[in-house]
């Protein structure tokens, strides 16, 4: 584990995988789209607004497992205090961030016209407003201290402390009279679902994994080499130093 | 019909989202392993 973990190591083999990745994932994405919003069929009750969900439901999961793979990211960083779960834990949080926005705007498209309003304060939005908050205060947090370290340090606390908000947003519409609907798709049972809208459903949160994974490990390769001219410039800056001094 | 406003509001989120994020990127790399390059040059012609 800690072999892959080697920065140079992670960018050679990130290197290999990431064109699969992007490329799978943009295409079943596409595939996706275009299968919900014109060939998945419309719902009898909903009508042509159950297509919103082929978008809300795979950015409400991967919000969720953003913030789960954060938490596992900060948690190595504190235990093993590795660099590369650092910056990983930092790219993760604005891609994070924007799963959550995506979840609730589209939410609230879906939310206006069928409940007729553009939002409450039910137990399942708000956490998942709480889950935004936590993303921002993570990202403003990490980028606040003028030592990194410290930041990854500080950052990391949050986001442990903030997991406790992940078992809150998935059984908040169990555990309370929420105007969100329950799940209708479980790991326990048989999905509540037409087969018809469930296969467009899986397709596009599995396209949007591919895609959105993709991204995070392009960040993170991007900031392993910002770390890299970060450190060649202070090795030659304290070599001119020693140079210059008699 | 009568909501493919909200339909077509709420896909054009979703799909400009990782586009945005994309391109974003995309740039960033570019740019990153430019200067890494010029970085590398330069301290190969100091230390030959």
């Amino acid at each position: 584990m800690h072999r892959f973990a080697n920065p140079g190591q992670f960018l050679r083999l990130s290197g290999r995988v990431l064109p699969w990745l992007f490329w799978s994932g943009g295409l079943l994405t596409a595939i996706s789209v275009a299968w919900g919003l014109l060939f998945a069929p419309a719902d009898w009750q909903q009508g042509e607004m159950v297509r919103i969900l082929y978008m809300h439901v795979p950015f409400a999961w991967l919000a969720s497992a953003g913030y789960f793979s954060l938490a596992v990211c900060s948690f190595i960083s504190l235990v093993w205090r590795h660099p590369l779960a650092d910056l990983a834990a930092m790219e993760i949080g604005p891609v994070g961030a924007g799963l959550t926005a995506v979840c609730l705007a589209t939410g609230s498209l879906w939310g206006k016209p069928e409940w007729g309003t553009w939002w409450v304060w039910d137990a399942r939005l708000t956490s998942v407003f709480v889950l935004f908050l936590l993303y921002l205060g993570h990202i403003a947090l990490v980028r606040a201290f003028d030592d990194p370290v410290r930041g990854y340090r500080a950052g990391s606390i949050l986001a442990l402390i903030g997991v406790i908000n992940l078992p809150i947003v998935k059984f908040s519409v169990n555990w309370w009279n929420t105007l969100h609907q329950p799940a209708s798709i479980s790991l326990a049972g048989a999905p509540t679902i037409a087969s018809s809208m469930l296969w467009p459903l899986l397709s596009s949160a599995f396209g949007f994994t591919l895609l959105f994974t993709a991204i995070t490990v392009a960040r993170i390769r991007a900031a392993v080499m910002e770390r890299r001219i970060r450190s060649l410039l202070m090795a030659r800056v304290s070599s001119s130093v020693y140079a210059a001094d008699p | 019909m009568t909501h493919l406003a909200y339909v077509a509001a709420a896909y054009a989120i979703a799909v400009g989202m990782p586009l945005f994020f994309s391109i974003e990127v995309l740039f960033r790399v570019r740019s990153v392993r430019r200067r890494l390059a010029a970085i590398d040059t330069r301290r190969n012609r100091s230390h030959p």
